[in-house]
């Protein structure tokens, strides 16, 4: 019987501090049984368990796109004891991995369809995840309009930033960059709160538009009416959500909202589903 | 009982009715015998539900933890002296309290009761001395002093040390009472023998906590048996942990334990915990001649400093 | 159905003799109490017990359970990858279990062994269990078995259901698994179907007939989890709650757990430990966000799970088989009879529009 609770045993193979506050690090994982790779088949926005032996397990989304083969990528935020621990490994450590857990964004509902992505602060990962996923020459074609507001507090605390560039500087993608504010001269994209700058740069809401949203409990609040008011169906606002998880599988029974398991039935969700479920979130 | 019951009814809707209080907390009748509910009355036409009789061991103190309302509450001794230890650390403000202390005769140990009882336990009537046990076709009389709790049977602090009414008449407190018998026994065994002793006392432990969560003591926002950075204690079912946690809860209940009892009573597995907590409060009765929550004025031995301590190790 | 009749005098034989092919688990007093434990040769299950206090899911679910090793000693290979730590595994019997507790396997079941993931640990401890029920012919007075479910004479769960008339067990042989035990334990006298039939279902009204509580749950389903969510009845519930975790601990469907590691020196292990939704720290997020942040909360979730989430999930009815171990257990005496009747028959107030 398969012990779905085992996690594939990975090396770290690089360790990339992202943010200027170095509390948050990209760890580029690499399976040690090759095999494992390919039972590890993916979706951009699920999730994994990270599993430190000594320390437990912690569940984060995957930041590496399905696209990118030989390495698993999270980007890891330190606020307990098994990232606090994680943050102080090095490149050759041995850890563990388990999933791939949870669904995913509903790319197949997506095909064909203008993409607006919408982040703040670290939950920007899964959404790498998807914007890797979706400009790899083979997917591209399949969707329409691409948006991707994302916003953090200063410059320095945005993720990815090279990547960041490079998607500036293409045409088949409409980056909207802000920051919260900055004194730095040389900031050219925009200033304001995520809220705002969707109001002024997202598409208008219709059949033919999804909205990926992802971000603190703040943005999300504030960044819904915009969203209302360019009149987003709540079936298009897809949502992805956090929780405190440990089996990652439905079974240890800690992640509930209501009758469903984030880390089984979610943690995607449309606005749709979560206004039928209780704001226990 | 039942002058009791209506007099804690009148003084409970009087308070309503005035606006003394916001709410009253009492007990009500439970669903089991041997079994009342703690409950908030807030509309004076409830106070009818407000119960009283030797079912009632649950401490009301455990109810007042940093609540901002103004508050009637019906306190036996014991529950009086822990409200006043939670007026001294600050758990809540005797201003915002209007006490209604009821004189106390001791509650029933239920645990056992349920254990000498043949059958399952259909009905209890108590009397002023006695109670009438029904059930599977069986009557068994007690006298009440058979079936107290064991720390009612030595309590010396039957009356409620604070209140704002009285329910009756004090009644006379016991006198030449052995509380530490048993605390002797222990003291007197050898290391391995205590080690023995304590193993098994603590071996049917399923780690529910009730024993903490019904003591008024235990507000920590994060008991140290919970705190995972760092953590304490294993979460396991391994003796070790199951003792530290049983041993350090003790310690830092010492000076503060009025030996109300709520803890033995709550216990699911019947495991008889107050072993720990009294051998601590004999030991701040002979060290510091020191009784908990008998004044609001006076702070319990370890939270006080005085210059001219005896021990050289604090001065 | 096979049914076979069992003297009394010679069910000690039976169990002796099934004690070199399984492991035993029956009821047995220890000081006030009935609890499952070990039997060991000579013992035999306590027929004097009403129902243990604890229910017997640990014998498939303990309470601390290892999951996996490792070692932490970088100069070993294999350091830092955990292996799996597989339990005795050897076929196991439960022999006096009651149908409550019988049926809360299956309750279970749904949670532990799903066509995405089988929770290795509980399936193959399950599938290594037999389980004698032993009928109930006097159910507790907090016993509502019967509108919860399963009943003192229900046999879902069990592979052979004893019942007891006197100076005989009449064994109802359920599943294959049963009649294996029962042809190791030697215990092949068959009685006449009819008469056992017939004795059997006297004592099963008779049993019936003395449980007088029960539960409505016929409008659980039809409630809108959010009305009931947000029903104004759960503060008033809660208030004597003392976020222990008795009852979760208690109870025959519960399952929560929680996953720890632990070392010693560089030899860890990863375990399993019960949990409870009673607990803060239950869902408490590492950013220190709580949404269950107080004990209103988390006492709607536990009878929220049992009484509306389960049901809406499974539809296999309530996650709970009336038991009545968690009201008699208790500190503080709230009754799960009592929430589940203001569930049922909640309405939410009419919203203005």
């Amino acid at each position: 019987m398969q012990n779905p609770y085992l996690p594939y045993p990975v090396r770290i193979d690089d360790i990339i501090t992202e943010t200027e506050d170095k509390n948050l690090k990209t760890f580029k994982l690499v399976f040690l049984n090759p095999a494992d790779e390919e039972n590890f088949s993916f979706q951009a926005g699920q999730f994994a368990e990270l599993s430190i032996a000594g320390k437990g397990e912690i569940p984060i989304g995957i930041a590496s796109s399905p696209t990118e083969k030989g390495f698993l990528a999270f980007t890891v935020n330190k606020v307990g004891l098994v990232t606090t621990h994680l943050h102080n490994m090095k490149v050759g450590d041995i850890m563990g991995v388990r999933g791939p857990f949870g669904n995913w964004y509903p790319w197949d509902l997506m095909e064909n369809k203008n993409v607006v992505i919408i982040g703040g602060g670290f939950a920007f990962t899964t959404l790498r995840s998807s914007i890797v996923y979706m400009l790899d020459p083979a997917n591209r074609s399949k969707f329409k309009d691409i948006h991707v507001i994302y916003g953090a507090r200063t410059p320095g605390m945005l993720l990815y930033g090279d990547e960041l560039s490079a998607w500036e500087k293409r045409d088949d993608i409409n980056m909207h960059i802000t920051v919260d504010a900055t004194d730095d001269p040389d900031w050219k994209y925009n200033i304001g709160f995520v809220p705002t700058i969707t109001d002024q740069k997202a598409p208008a809401g219709d059949e033919n538009t999804y909205a990926i949203v992802c971000g603190p409990p703040i943005m999300i609040k504030f960044t819904q009416p915009v969203l209302d008011k360019l009149q987003y169906d709540h079936d298009h606002i897809i949502m992805s959500l956090e929780m405190r998880m440990k089996c990652g599988i439905g079974i240890c029974g800690r992640c509930n909202i209501g009758k469903e398991y984030v880390c089984k039935d979610g943690p995607v969700f449309t606005l749709g589903q979560l206004n039928n479920m209780p704001k226990e979130y | 009982m039942l002058t009791y019951i209506d007099k804690i009814r009148q003084i409970a809707e009087g308070f309503l009715k005035e606006g003394t209080v916001d709410m009253v907390i009492g007990f009500r009748r439970g669903t089991l015998p041997l079994m009342n509910e703690p409950c908030l009355i807030k509309r004076p036409e409830d106070v009818k539900k407000l119960v009283w009789d030797s079912n009632c061991g649950i401490n009301l103190a455990n109810y007042l933890t940093n609540r901002k309302e103004k508050i009637g509450i019906v306190a036996k001794g014991c529950d009086s002296r822990n409200i006043v230890n939670h007026i001294i650390e600050n758990k809540i403000k005797r201003e915002q309290l209007f006490i209604i202390g009821v004189p106390c005769k001791g509650m029933i140990d239920r645990h056992a009761i349920e254990a000498l009882f043949p059958s399952e336990i259909e009905e209890v009537v108590e009397d002023e001395s006695r109670i009438v046990v029904t059930g599977g076709g069986v009557e068994q009389i007690w006298s009440k002093a058979e079936v107290l709790q064991e720390n009612c049977t030595i309590c010396i602090h039957r009356n409620p040390v604070v209140y704002d009414e009285l329910v009756a008449d004090l009644v006379v407190e016991q006198k030449d009472v052995d509380r530490y018998e048993d605390i002797r026994r222990i003291e007197g065994i050898s290391p391995e023998e205590k080690r023995d002793y304590f193993n098994d006392l603590l071996s049917s432990c399923i780690r529910c906590y009730a024993c903490r969560n019904a003591c008024p003591l235990c507000y920590c926002p994060t008991c140290f048996v919970d705190a995972s950075r760092p953590q304490w204690v294993g979460k396991s079912q391994d003796p070790t942990d199951i003792e530290t946690f049983h041993f350090l809860r003790a310690f830092h209940c010492a000076g503060r334990c009025t030996d109300c009892g709520a803890c033995e009573r709550a216990c699911p597995m019947g495991i008889k915990v107050r072993v720990l907590t009294k051998k601590l409060e004999k030991d701040c009765l002979e060290l510091f001649d020191w009784e908990t929550g008998m004044d609001v004025e006076k702070r319990a031995p370890l939270r006080t400093y005085s210059p001219d301590d005896p021990d050289d190790m604090i001065r | 159905m096979k049914c076979v009749k069992i003297d009394k005098k010679l069910f000690a034989g039976g169990i002796e003799r099934l004690q070199t092919s399984y492991r035993l688990f029956g009821p047995v007093k220890d000081n006030n109490f009935h609890d499952f434990q070990a039997l060991h040769v000579g013992e035999t299950p306590d027929p004097t017990m009403l129902n243990t206090r604890l229910s017997p899911k640990s014998i498939v679910y303990p309470q601390s359970e290892l999951m996996f090793e490792y070692s932490l000693d970088d100069s070993k290979k294999d350091s830092h990858i955990l292996k799996e730590i597989v339990a005795d595994n050897s076929p196991r019997v439960v022999i006096g279990i009651r149908p409550c507790d019988a049926k809360a396997f299956l309750l279970v079941q749904h949670n532990f062994d799903t066509l995405e993931y089988k929770d290795p640990y509980w399936v193959r401890a399950y599938e290594a269990t037999t389980f004698v029920g032993l009928a109930c012919n006097t159910p507790c007075s907090t016993c509502f078995c019967t509108t919860a479910g399963s009943g003192p004479f229900h046999e879902a769960g069990s592979d052979v259901l004893l019942v007891d008339t006197g100076d005989y067990y009449v064994a109802k042989i359920i599943t294959p698994k049963g009649e294996n035990l029962f042809k190791l334990a030697g215990w092949e006298e068959e009685a006449g179907s009819d008469n056992a039939a017939g004795e059997i279902e006297n004592l099963k009204q008779a049993a019936e007939a003395r449980i007088t509580t029960r539960v409505n749950t016929d409008k659980l389903r039809e409630k809108r989890t959010t009305d009931l969510f947000d029903a104004s009845f759960w503060e008033e519930f809660a208030f004597s709650c003392i976020n222990c975790g008795t009852c979760t601990y208690v109870c025959p469907t519960c399952w929560c757990f929680d996953i720890q590691d632990e070392v010693s020196k560089t030899a860890g292990v990863r375990m399993r430990n019960w949990d409870s939704c009673m607990y803060p720290l239950f869902t408490y997020h590492g950013s220190g966000h709580n949404p269950r942040d107080n004990k209103t909360k988390r006492l709607r979730q536990r009878f929220m799970h049992k009484l509306k989430y389960y049901v809406d999930k499974y539809e296999k009815g309530i996650q709970c088989v009336g038991c009545g171990r968690c009201i008699r257990f208790c500190p503080v005496n709230i009754d799960i009879r009592k929430l589940c009747e203001a569930m049922n028959n909640f309405e939410p107030a009419q919203k203005s529009i």
